[in-house]
């Protein structure tokens, strides 16, 4: 054993003792003043959220901390109180949330579209289809493979909606023609394009997207596909913790004039990825409790 | 494939031009995931050692438990921590959540059984010389445990160097308690993920390339440290 081991005992638990508390430290960047939104991987995808977000913290001093992860997901995170404000792109869902008491009340914020895209060869044929349902019904009777989100997000809940639809039950054939990636839009699409398979996404990804290979959109333009983001302040009765200020500082701002400006001036290759449709409500002031 | 050429080229482009983003992503990663070993270290050296050791009863079931945890699945070991750190959880006051301490403990309870395991195996061997000669001098188990893990050290870093390995490259369960938050809770293997699924696989490709770089550059050091120190020792 060496002498010198209590020194270097020493030395050690005072290296350590300074490595752990500057590790457990939360970065200083942005001072405490925070929030964090429970969002889709679709706005974070698309660069949406990395053009909007440091406006916003420009103006108000806020920075945002975005967790992207599916719709489902995100409802879920915000119901146990891990976050301030939800943004997300599942109606039904989200006016299901406000009802339970977990989320104050909700705004529209903005929209786009969800698209079928898949192989140039097309084996469905159903280039230049209208109806989403109907180009559904082909692929299914052709067999052709289409690649499913398979989890709780958006996008599924919407494909979902189009399989109810069409009468066919795809998850009878899962496995064989249609396959479940039980991945985020990305990873789908990236599977998708690896096996040729047809997919639902919404357009905002699919631009931004850069496998695309030799994949191409074959069906938009159905009023069915039609894709709506709300944005949800957490209920502070449930969960206390709730920023609520600077939560509904952000509602008012996304769903204000700046915010929508911004959202409508997001564009990628030229293109136009989302449009702005807040009816201009508020969020309230930060002392007032509005239940919706 | 031509996103091969692609990503070396950004690989080295994003290097030398000493890309902000990049070097934020990196020095958590690094930050992180030395702190997580660090942990585990403390942790897992003196129980390793005390099964390797120890003269007690489940000795045997002991080091199958170690042994096995080896493979904890990061996924759900997120998950655990998701739940036990979520505001809705028994430690949500801590607000760990969404922060790099909640994936410093998450790599640590990950590596902590390796470093553990491995630390028992080159113990045990070492113990088997040792073992009547401290008996013979009376030394307690204390004091026992402190000898082979000191006569041991330049092994146990070699397995705390195995343990880094698997924090630094570990993706599933950072990404749930972290959340993969830029500026934040972003390190190297979440970056990839997120770039992949942005189908943007050079870059994703590019961004690996560095990791793997990284992770070359620390057993390198970890190597000539070693190298130095034994040389001095035996001087």
């Amino acid at each position: 054993m060496s002498p010198n081991k209590s020194k270097i005992n020493a030395l050690a638990i005072g290296l350590f003792a300074a490595a752990l508390s500057l590790s457990f430290s939360t970065p200083s960047r942005a001072g405490d003043k925070f929030i964090v939104v429970q969002s889709t991987t679709s706005t974070q995808n698309s660069g949406l959220l990395d053009y909007m977000l440091p406006k916003f913290t420009k103006k108000t001093g806020i920075q945002v901390r975005v967790v992207a992860v599916g719709t489902g997901q995100a409802l879920k995170n915000a119901r146990n109180g891990d976050g301030d404000v939800v943004l997300v792109h599942a109606k039904p869902a989200e006016l299901k949330f406000v009802r339970e008491g977990w989320g104050v009340k909700r705004y529209d914020v903005m929209y786009n579209d969800f698209i079928i895209v898949g192989p140039s060869k097309d084996p469905a044929h159903i280039a230049g289809m209208k109806n989403a349902p109907a180009a559904l019904t082909k692929i299914a009777q052709a067999k052709a493979p289409f690649a499913s989100r398979g989890d709780n997000s958006g996008t599924y809940k919407k494909e979902m909606a189009l399989w109810k639809d069409t009468k066919i039950n795809p998850k009878a054939h899962s496995g064989r023609w249609y396959r479940e990636t039980g991945s985020g839009m990305g990873a789908t699409l990236n599977a998708a394009v690896g096996m040729g398979a047809y997919t639902l996404t919404d357009r905002g990804t699919w631009i931004s997207f850069k496998n695309k290979d030799h994949f191409k959109i074959l069906v938009q333009g159905d009023p069915n596909l039609f894709n709506q983001y709300g944005v949800i302040l957490v209920n502070p009765a449930k969960h206390p913790n709730v920023k609520v200020k600077w939560g509904r500082e952000f509602i008012n701002w996304i769903t204000g004039p700046e915010g929508q400006a911004v959202i409508a001036s997001y564009r990628l290759h030229g293109k136009q990825l989302f449009h702005p449709n807040a009816h201009r409500a508020h969020a309230g002031s930060s002392k007032k409790q509005q239940h919706g | 494939m031509q996103d091969f050429g692609a990503a070396f080229g950004l690989a080295f482009h994003l290097i030398t031009s000493g890309d902000s983003a990049l070097t934020e992503i990196v020095l958590l990663s690094l930050r992180v995931s030395l702190t997580a070993v660090l942990l585990a270290c403390v942790v897992g050296l003196p129980v390793g050692a005390a099964v390797a050791v120890g003269r007690f009863r489940g000795r045997g079931l002991a080091t199958v438990i170690l042994n096995s945890m080896m493979g904890l699945p990061p996924v759900v070991i997120g998950l655990l921590l998701y739940l036990t750190f979520s505001n809705a959880g028994p430690l949500g006051a801590l607000e760990l959540l969404y922060t790099p301490g909640a994936m410093i403990v998450a790599q640590a309870v990950l590596v902590a059984p390796i470093v553990a395991a491995l630390a028992r195996q080159v113990i045990d061997d070492l113990h088997r010389e040792y073992d009547e000669q401290l008996r013979s001098l009376g030394v307690g188990p204390w004091r026992t445990i402190a000898t082979v893990l000191w006569d041991a050290r330049y092994s146990l870093l070699t397995v705390s160097l195995a343990g880094f390995g698997r924090a630094i490259a570990e993706v599933g369960a950072v990404i749930i308690v972290g959340g993969n938050i830029n500026h934040v809770t972003r390190v190297m293997t979440t970056a990839i993920a997120l770039e992949t699924s942005k189908g943007d696989l050079a870059l994703a490709l590019a961004l690996g390339m560095i990791l793997i770089s990284i992770a070359v550059a620390v057993n390198a050091g970890v190597m000539a440290l070693k190298a130095t120190a034994s040389r001095s020792a035996y001087a």
